[in-house]
């Protein structure tokens, strides 16, 4: 499995491929959210929406042989394609992985200036919340 | 008269510059439409020139702005045919002026087991005031039903009236959906139960000829930002005799003809509503957005803007998963509505990307989105300097991203 490194270094080069152009970027990102695991029915529920994001956001994390599975959804294509990209870095990862990630691709694609202020806020709640869910793993690992 | 769109387009610096790379095309209007530069110079040259406090001051430049000050307000009076210049109050928007009747008349004149009537189609501006008042003294606030079109149920409302009822406030033009209400039967419906009527004129005074005195509303409350004026300033119109009934609003300088520590007695109208140093440098320069609308005229300006709207409805309704909400036979320039499939926010932002700024989400009506059960709408909306080629890049725009996701 790749590093988590290594897979935000594939995404921006994924990202450089289309320029500065902000709407194949953006059409591109709602592709992505195309390709997020189908979201349990049963968990699409109040307490697993994210606050602080304008639009819904459904996230769900379980511990797998020490690893993180995280799960998640949301009303909006672009905001699916946000989280598809979160995943794609964190899935699968031990809890102190996730916690000590430093998830400088956002930053290396530009995506403030691509999502604008709104959305970068909700992006922010969102590793955020992935985080909370690894350090709560991480705590039960280690009680 | 048909207007000269380039020459228009001209006074607006705002308008030519690109966003991401692409020529800003701006149908953001309801929110607030673009400044001429003759309101930018007034506003260089107040502060420039003139800056001083108004009323009081034994100076020249004291002088000066007050008489510019005023002279707006004589504007104002003329741009809605109000009787006198002193029913004209100066407000920081139509949220205040609605708020500060709410607060004066409202807690005087209106209590428990009362009623307000509203309109399912009113801004959170024109429910929330009410709500206060309905939460402190036991109003009782009833809604005038719509149609799937978005037009308010004439005979709905007639049930609603009674003697019991005190106030009707509701929206001249609806700035989600873009429906011109028929306010004038309104009017004369509440007047024959006793009621008083406040017009809600944010997205009306711009497009429609607003004649207070033929309309004979007891209130009228708009904003200057959404008529190519400043922002931060408002404007509550109201009648002499309700008005002088009326309690101020807040207490401080200004306002009052005379203060002990006993008693304070207070100033007459419109100061009397005017506590407070208030926003002089935007309300002269207010002036020259009233002066920039009357030298075209509304039935000019409206006719473009009908056209535009008429363009956008011929070029759009034919696209597979267009879905427009509001369909009211007479509309303001709103053209609000949905992609099939798609969030409000996404289309927005994908437009955005094209250089086309539009508003997305509930427009701070959430009571009507969930009327049509949508979580909201996207939203163009067309001023004077819109033009019919900026309506077919929204609509090729529109169209690809429906395309995108209904393929």
């Amino acid at each position: 499995m790749s590093s988590i490194k290594e897979i935000q270094d594939e995404i921006v080069s994924e990202f450089e491929i289309l320029g500065d152009d902000k709407e194949s970027t953006i059409f591109y990102i709602m592709e992505l959210g195309g390709g997020l695991e189908k979201f349990p029915e049963a968990e699409r529920k109040e307490e697993n929406i994210i606050k602080g994001c304008q639009s819904k956001v459904w996230l769900v994390a379980n511990e797998e042989g020490g690893k993180i599975h995280y799960q998640a959804d949301s009303n909006t294509d672009i905001t699916k394609g946000l989280i598809s990209l979160l995943i794609r870095v964190l899935n699968h990862r031990r809890p102190e992985e996730i916690l000590n990630a430093q998830l400088d691709f956002i930053d290396r694609i530009g995506m403030g200036s691509i999502i604008g202020s709104q959305r970068s806020n909700g992006l922010a709640a969102m590793i955020k919340q992935m985080k909370l869910y690894a350090f709560a793993f991480q705590t039960k690992q280690n009680a | 008269m048909s207007l000269n769109i380039d020459q228009i387009r001209g006074l607006f610096p705002v308008l030519h510059q690109e966003v991401h790379g692409k020529p800003l095309i701006y149908f953001d209007n309801a929110a607030t439409t673009q400044k001429p530069q003759a309101v930018l110079d007034a506003l260089t040259n107040y502060y420039g020139h003139d800056n001083s406090n108004i009323h009081r001051g034994a100076h020249a430049l004291a002088d000066r702005a007050t008489r510019y000050y005023e002279s707006t307000r004589e504007s104002v009076q003329q741009f809605i045919n109000a009787r006198e210049s002193a029913e004209i109050i100066f407000t920081k928007g139509t949220t205040e002026s609605i708020n500060l009747v709410a607060q004066t008349f409202g807690r005087k004149f209106i209590g428990k087991d009362d009623e307000i009537i509203i309109s399912t189609m009113e801004h959170h501006s024109n429910i929330v005031p009410w709500q206060m008042l309905c939460e402190e003294k036991g109003v009782i606030l009833k809604i005038i039903p719509i149609s799937e079109k978005g037009e308010i149920l004439f005979e709905e409302f007639e049930k609603l009236l009674s003697p019991k009822t005190k106030l009707v406030s509701i929206v001249h033009a609806s700035n989600a959906l873009g429906t011109i209400n028929p306010v004038k039967n309104v009017i004369d419906a509440a007047h024959a139960v006793g009621a008083k009527v406040l017009l809600d004129g944010a997205q009306s005074t711009s497009h429609l000829e607003i004649g207070v005195q033929d309309l004979d509303c007891d209130f009228l409350a708009f904003s200057a930002h959404k008529l190519y004026g400043p922002t931060g300033l408002g404007v509550l119109y109201g009648k002499r005799a309700v008005l002088e009934s009326m309690p101020p609003f807040l207490g401080g300088g200004e306002m009052i003809k005379e203060v002990t520590f006993e008693k304070t007695t207070y100033n007459n109208i419109p100061f009397k509503f005017e506590a407070g140093t208030p926003n002089i440098a935007d309300v002269i320069a207010f002036k020259s957005a009233l002066d920039f609308i009357n030298e075209y005229g509304k039935p000019a300006i409206k006719a473009h803007e009908d056209e535009l709207l008429a363009y956008a409805n011929e070029t759009m309704l034919d696209i597979q998963g267009f879905i427009p909400v509001g369909t009211a036979a007479d509309k303001v320039s709103v053209l609000s509505f949905n992609i099939n499939g798609m969030h409000p926010f996404d289309v927005g932002q994908l437009l955005d990307a094209k250089g086309i700024a539009v508003r997305t989400g509930h427009h701070c009506t959430q009571p009507l989105m969930k009327r049509f059960g949508i979580e909201g709408t996207v939203r163009a909306s067309f001023a004077v300097y819109n033009t019919k080629s900026e309506i077919e890049k929204l609509a090729e725009g529109v169209a690809q991203i429906a395309r995108f996701k209904n393929k």
